[in-house]
């Protein structure tokens, strides 16, 4: 049996690596058969934040099936890793889980784009973070900010505790230990997550925001599901997770303001209608400062960003980034997204909006 | 080859050598083969050479960068970044060899010297299947079933011998604690251990056990005097190649461990001290630059750990030989 699996390790290899191969190529000859008035062809490349490879893989596949032409490439590498492609040229867009720093901005800096050409960071993706929990009895549970972060602190252990029990009157808490499930692994989650806490709770939450766990200790838990898994087989448990991945287990609601709001779409997408914009940066350019406690907008939430040119060297990639990224911003490729991937799709206020800065890109 | 120098004969007329010098025929598979298995000698130096020139390359960034741009712009200082995570290793790894040796060994003497033919010879086959298992599927199982099914137990633990600094602190809520993950492993290199060991064990001398219960020995005290010693290089070998696989295991512990950068002994809580192979498989995917550089140092400590025990292992079967039955 041990020989049989030493032969077998290399020989199942070499068939995972086949099949891969095949995934790929039957990939890029989606829709060949259907008909299509485009008369787009050549190859993007992007490169980014794995948050929304649901949704880019939903995306590429509907746009090169209306562009049979068009070889759309995204690989979910991380921001950092898509950041340092699309400033290399190696990727012709990045997928951000945060917009370029004013730092990293300016005319030449970006090897794929024309020398006066700086770059546009663009919010296509938005997606709730929902805050999941399994309290034996409890299935409605309302949370504010500081609540929260002292949770995830380490600093309220009991779910009895009385800042918990002060915002939940009603509620059978148990006399239980809090186990707060966090993500083990660098990620846009759960920098959006920290992200929240130090803006809302500063006092509570020391922390500066990190994709990494600032914490040390504390139960971890590797990917979304890893934090799904956690939560849902253990007890008096609490984590947070994309909301998409959410559906089985309870989901607390938010204070924002003087209302609780649960991590819907509709009070998601908002966060980008009402959040202010960076100082200084180019009319196309759609660098958010998220304003998380704006009234009526659910506050935790990842926003990812597509990074293009506002001028490429090669006029044909324009054409091609403008025709993706268009059908990314328009209500087709917002509703695709929010199918694939449970995203929250732009108002139809931001998709013109958008609209027009993809249009100037050139 | 010798041959070559032996003085050309005329053509037609056979000579008549001494007979230990007759040119030996040459035999078109005797060079096949050898070719072959030089080749595949040769292979395996290379491809491990390769990985140690690679893990070198890799991660000498991480070694020579000065430590404030490692803190600004990877995980943190290398030499004190990777600390928590290879005492992590080795923490899990040990107490996976812990829980594994004593069952494989009692298993392996069952299969050698207490069941019937046919029964051994089932379970010896079962026991392998146990090597086909996946990694991911031991770490879904570990999640899903054997995680919760362990927290009454860790309860229990913690309640009553909790005095013992390896079962104080705050139970975990989900169970994913450090002994759920090296239960996990144990269950991976058992079979390893029990195959390695149920061989040695039957090459015991008849003879040696023969005379043991001629002697009057009972069966247990037979096992003692003779199997045993017999065995010892064997279990000691076989018990560092269970050792070297639990020290690489990534999937299972990455997934099953709920781990962090903080060395602790306690094995209960829902703070562990994560393992390296697990800390690159969970940053790896979004690493970028130095942090890539750094991960990658990080595989090669792992690395050298490895190394390091299989030559122990070697060192002590080596030490061992002399006095064990074996000879």
């Amino acid at each position: 049996m041990l020989k049989i699996s030493k032969i077998g390790a290399p020989v199942a290899l070499l068939l995972a690596g086949s099949m891969a191969l095949a995934g790929c190529a039957a990939n890029e000859q989606t829709g060949g058969s259907t008909t299509s008035g485009s008369s787009l062809s050549g190859t993007l490349t992007g490169k980014g934040a794995s948050s929304m490879k649901a949704a880019q893989e939903k995306w590429t596949a509907d746009f090169q099936t209306a562009n049979t032409g068009v070889t759309v490439n995204y690989s979910p590498d991380g921001s950092g890793a898509g950041r340092e492609a699309f400033v290399s040229g190696a990727a012709n867009f990045a997928g951000s889980d945060r917009a370029l720093k004013d730092s990293e901005m300016g005319a030449g800096k970006f090897a794929g784009c024309a020398a006066s050409s700086s770059a546009l960071n663009l919010p296509v993706y938005i997606s709730p973070i929902a805050v999941v929990f399994k309290v034996d009895g409890v299935t409605d549970l309302k949370l504010d900010a500081d609540t929260l972060a002292g949770i995830f602190a380490g600093t309220i252990t009991k779910w009895d505790d009385a800042k918990i029990k002060a915002l939940n009157p009603d509620a059978g808490l148990p006399s239980a230990n809090i186990t707060a499930v966090h993500r083990s692994d660098d990620s846009g989650t759960t920098q959006n997550f920290t992200e929240y806490l130090s803006a809302v709770a500063p006092s509570v939450w020391t922390k500066d925001p990190d994709g990494q766990w600032p914490f040390p200790g504390g139960e971890a838990a590797k990917g979304t599901s890893g934090v799904i898994d956690a939560v849902t087989n253990g007890t008096n448990t609490i984590g947070y997770a994309d909301e998409s991945a959410a559906q089985n287990l309870s989901k607390a609601q938010i204070k924002v303001g003087d209302e609780f709001l649960s991590p819907t779409a509709e009070a998601a997408a908002k966060i980008v209608d009402q959040s202010s914009r960076v100082d200084g940066r180019a009319d196309n350019d759609w660098a958010l400062n998220l304003d998380r406690k704006a009234a009526g907008v659910y506050p935790i939430v990842l926003v990812s960003y597509a990074i293009v040119c506002e001028e490429y060297k090669d006029a044909s990639v324009a054409t091609l980034v403008k025709a993706y990224v268009g059908y990314i911003v328009s209500a087709d490729g917002q509703a695709a997204g929010q199918s694939a991937a449970g995203s929250a799709p732009l108002s139809a206020d931001m998709q013109s909006k958008l609209k027009t800065a993809v249009d100037s890109i050139k | 080859m010798s041959t070559d120098t032996l003085p050309e004969s005329p053509a037609d007329v056979a000579p008549q050598p001494p007979s230990s010098l007759i040119p030996a025929k040459k035999r078109i598979g005797d060079s096949v083969f050898k070719t072959l298995s030089t080749g595949a000698g040769t292979t395996i130096l290379v491809i491990l050479a390769l990985v140690a020139a690679f893990l070198l390359v890799q991660a000498i960034p991480a070694l020579t960068t000065p430590q404030d741009q490692q803190l600004a712009n990877g995980y943190g200082y290398f030499p004190t970044w990777i600390v928590p995570f290879a005492f992590g290793t080795v923490w899990a790894a040990a107490w996976a060899l812990l829980l594994a040796v004593p069952v494989a060994l009692g298993i392996a003497l069952f299969i050698s010297h207490y069941a019937p033919r046919r029964l051994a010879q089932g379970l010896g086959y079962l026991i392998d299947l146990l090597a086909a298992v996946p990694s991911v599927v031991f770490g879904l199982w570990g999640i899903i079933v054997l995680a919760p099914a362990m927290m009454p137990v860790y309860t229990w633990l913690n309640a009553y011998l909790g005095w013992i600094p390896l079962f104080g602190g705050q139970v975990s809520g989900t169970g994913r604690t450090l002994l759920t993950a090296a239960v996990v492993l144990a269950v991976m290199i058992l079979p390893i251990i029990t195959s390695l060991t149920r061989e040695v064990f039957l090459q015991t001398p008849k003879l040696h056990e023969e005379a043991a219960l001629a002697l009057g020995a009972t069966r247990w005290e037979m096992v003692k005097m003779s199997v045993l010693p017999f065995g010892r290089a064997g279990i000691v070998s076989a018990c560092m190649l269970g050792l070297g696989r639990a020290l690489g295991e990534t999937m299972a512990v990455a997934m099953v461990l709920s781990g962090s950068d903080v060395i602790t002994i306690e094995i209960l809580t829902s703070t562990n001290t994560n393992t390296i192979a697990a800390t690159i498989a969970q940053n790896f995917p979004e690493a970028f630059a130095l942090k890539q550089n750094q991960l990658i140092a990080g595989g090669l400590v792992l690395f050298v750990i490895t190394l390091a025990v299989n030559m122990i292992a070697r060192w002590i079967v080596a030490r061992r030989a002399q006095y064990s039955g074996a000879n």
